[in-house]
């Protein structure tokens, strides 16, 4: 059966319209940042380089691809419609199979690989952002006590952190994404232990700062236990009540086996910035009021830490995104059928010699996404360096 | 110094332990086991087969015993044979058929199930063929990037300083597994000019047409970050009193970079590119696997993939000792290229 292609222009031009949701909230959130910027603080700052607003852009590109992504995806990614396996860029599919075009062509196992790209960007923007997160956290709450004491404390944690980074991050990765482990239930112990620094942070956070105001204590603490519990149950033991949130053992693994990577990396920045910060001016008022270690550590010290945390933050999901391709491209973790990139770049590249279609987009999405970051970073450090 | 190389030393041997037990109790895991043992039984054994073989092969002894042997503080028994005689526990490795202690303390890194030979035969030579590996990525890596930091951070702000600088921001957005595939589509598919895999750079030895591409797919990727540390380094050398001193005395801006700035501002990217060497093991895994060249990241990947438990313990051993010896030489470096630094 002879297939039918649509020409060069025709795919550009489809893809370009594919996309019409992505272009009209790019349009309306940078115009009106741009229109802004000068309120906007730091993040209006951005617009005044050519790097940081093509950072930017690229940024909400995706994060707007996935958020529309059921909606510019003109197949299902999992869809197999026989006769388009392999087939070249501009496909068109029988109209048995409900008709379309194959944008970008088919992949090995007869799937549209344009439809795959997006929905792989939903799954890339979900877990690196929320992984860096609770990294972050994690690396916060353990690297402020750090700084600030000093001593014992800081020498344990300092050999703890140096411990997991000595681990050759993939070594580290075949031990602990795989099956097996999920059977024995270290991924949900992981999870469960880290996923409580987040709610100890932020009950911390209020305490320090709210304890002597009755009428806000019990309002923060309270919001925070409600929705911080409900999270945790959601993602820990999948026991979602409201049945929004939910993570399978293999996702929970994975985020588990990355916050567990990566928040060493942080603790390291945020005990450097505290050591540095803590010999400041303020610290030593703070201490002369006679203020609480821990309101020092979160009302004074981590503010004026912002500045470096948000920059590492930024290139850090970057870095994240990176080590997710990488899983993928390992078969870690990740179901063998899922649309990420990394999984998508492995299955093309074994048969890269015979078909180079499938596994250009999944790379140039997954290249240009970190690039943007990167962007975004490097202008973010320019423009906070300026004050 | 010799006290704080010292106390390095021992910190290191320290982690070095830690490691390897946790190392070990991940591959001790019971799902691992019988992963190890379903490789090294028949494809079809029950469950009781499984099981004999690992009782039969020493894996039901308890954990910290087994963990003592490996090190070497504990004997390691032989078998015991249907008939009661004592038997070697592995033909394939020489095994005395007597208890010894023979672990890592004695040298002896155990016995590859996988590969069916000692553990030293396979890792060894492997690490052999990344350290050639890792040389070509170094004399490739280290002078492009320093001659890219040095031109961008020669005068900050200028267009040849924008430029270099969104391109080695491009290739540190550029993973390996992503620049492989993108170089293996055009220099080895397209142009046909480098070969795509380097499977037989391992047997007939190296040459250009089938090492370039590794070496490339894992230079660009280092290339960015170490050029962006150089630039940052010569950034702030220029605007030193020193410079402005050397330049209103009259001395051309061609000689002051290279007489007066180019030697201070290498003192921060040799400790970044020292450690790199962490981060290469990484890209050594990849690149390995994605061209298939035997050295020790394929072997590191297959040891993982069979649960091979000694010559992953022996891959983990390695890797540790890269990373931490790099770190202490860095550390060291630093101190002796910077005089104003100290060691305390």
């Amino acid at each position: 059966m002879n297939l039918e292609f649509v020409g060069a222009t025709q795919i550009v031009l489809g893809i370009l319209a594919r996309f019409w949701p992505v272009w009209l909230s790019l349009a309306i959130v940078l115009g009106a940042s741009y229109f802004y910027r000068k309120k906007l603080g730091l993040y209006g700052q951005l617009f005044s380089t050519g790097v940081g607003i093509a950072g930017l852009a690229i940024c909400f590109f995706w994060l707007f691809t996935a958020i529309f992504a059921s909606r510019i995806a003109t197949f299902d990614p999992l869809a197999q419609v026989a006769v388009l396996k392999n087939a070249m860029p501009g496909a068109i599919a029988p109209e048995t199979s409900g008709g379309g075009v194959y944008l970008l062509g088919g992949d090995n196992l007869a799937r549209d690989v344009f439809s795959r790209m997006v929905f792989g960007s939903q799954i890339v923007l979900i877990i690196a952002p929320a992984a860096t997160l609770f990294a972050l956290m994690v690396g916060i709450t353990l690297g402020l006590p750090a700084g600030y004491y000093g001593g014992r404390i800081d020498a344990l944690l300092s050999f703890l952190a140096n411990l997991v980074l000595a681990f050759p991050v993939i070594l580290l990765f075949y031990l602990l994404v795989t099956p097996a482990i999920v059977e024995m239930g270290i991924p949900r112990w992981m999870a469960g232990v880290f996923f409580l620094f987040p709610i100890v942070f932020f009950l911390t956070l209020f305490w320090t700062r709210f304890k002597n105001r009755p009428d806000r204590i019990w309002l923060y603490m309270g919001l925070t236990i409600v929705i911080g519990g409900w999270i945790y149950a959601s993602l820990v033991f999948n026991a979602d009540p409201f049945r929004i949130l939910s993570l399978t053992p293999n996702q929970l693994n994975i985020f588990a086996a990355v916050v567990f990577a990566s928040s060493p990396g942080v603790f390291r920045i945020v005990r450097g910035l505290t050591m540095d910060i803590k010999t400041r001016d303020y610290v030593a008022a703070a201490q002369t009021r006679g203020e609480s270690p821990w309101y020092i550590m979160l009302w004074e010290i981590l503010p004026n830490a912002r500045g470096p945390l948000i920059v590492d933050a930024c290139l850090r999901i970057g870095y994240t995104t990176i080590l997710l391709g990488t899983l993928g491209y390992f078969g870690l973790g990740l179901a063998p059928e899922s649309p990420d990139w990394g999984t998508a770049i492995k299955d093309a590249s074994r048969l890269l010699r015979s078909f180079i279609h499938p596994a250009l987009p999944p790379t140039i999405a997954l290249m240009s996404f970190v690039l943007g970051l990167n962007l975004l970073a490097d202008s973010l450090r320019e423009q906070s360096m300026k004050d | 110094m010799l006290g704080f190389i010292a106390r390095r030393l021992g910190l290191m041997v320290l982690t070095m332990f830690c490691l390897t037990l946790v190392v070990f109790f991940l591959i001790s895991l019971e799902p691992n086991l019988k992963k190890l043992a379903i490789s090294q039984t028949e494809t079809r054994a029950t469950q009781e087969q499984l099981d004999s073989w690992l009782q039969r092969n020493g894996y039901r002894q308890n954990f910290f015993v087994r963990y003592g042997q490996w090190l070497g503080l504990v004997k390691k028994q032989p078998n015991i044979d249907a008939t009661g005689k004592a038997v070697p526990r592995f033909q394939f490795c020489d095994e005395p058929a007597v208890a010894t202690y023979s672990g890592v303390l004695q040298g002896d890194f155990g016995c590859s199930t996988k590969f069916r030979v000692p553990v030293a035969n396979k890792l060894f030579p492997a690490l052999g063929a990344t350290g050639i590996l890792m040389f070509w990525v170094m004399v490739t890596m280290v002078p492009i990037s320093l001659l890219i930091g040095i031109l961008a951070g020669m005068r900050e702000g200028s267009r040849t300083d924008r430029t270099l600088s969104v391109l080695s921001i491009a290739t540190t957005a550029t993973p390996e597994y992503v620049s492989g595939v993108i170089f293996a589509v055009i220099f080895a598919s397209w142009l046909g000019w480098l070969n795509g895999s380097a499977a037989s750079a391992t047997m007939q030895g190296i040459s250009f047409y089938n090492f370039t591409l590794p070496v490339l797919t894992m230079a660009i990727y280092g290339i960015g970050y170490i050029a962006r540390m150089t630039r940052a380094s010569m950034v702030e050398v220029m605007t030193q009193q020193y410079i402005r001193t050397a330049r209103l005395k009259g001395l051309s801006f061609g000689t002051v970079v290279v007489k007066h700035a180019l030697r201070n501002a290498l003192i921060a990217p040799f400790t970044v590119i020292m450690l790199q060497f962490p981060w290469l093991l990484t890209g050594v895994v990849i690149v390995e696997t994605m061209f298939r060249y035997q050295g020790f990241g394929y072997t590191l990947v297959e040891a993982a993939s069979n649960n091979d438990i000694d010559l992953l313990l022996g891959c983990s051993l390695v890797s540790v000792f890269v990373v931490l010896f790099t770190q202490l030489l860095s550390d060291i470096g630093y101190a002796y290229l910077n005089p104003r630094i100290r060691v305390q």
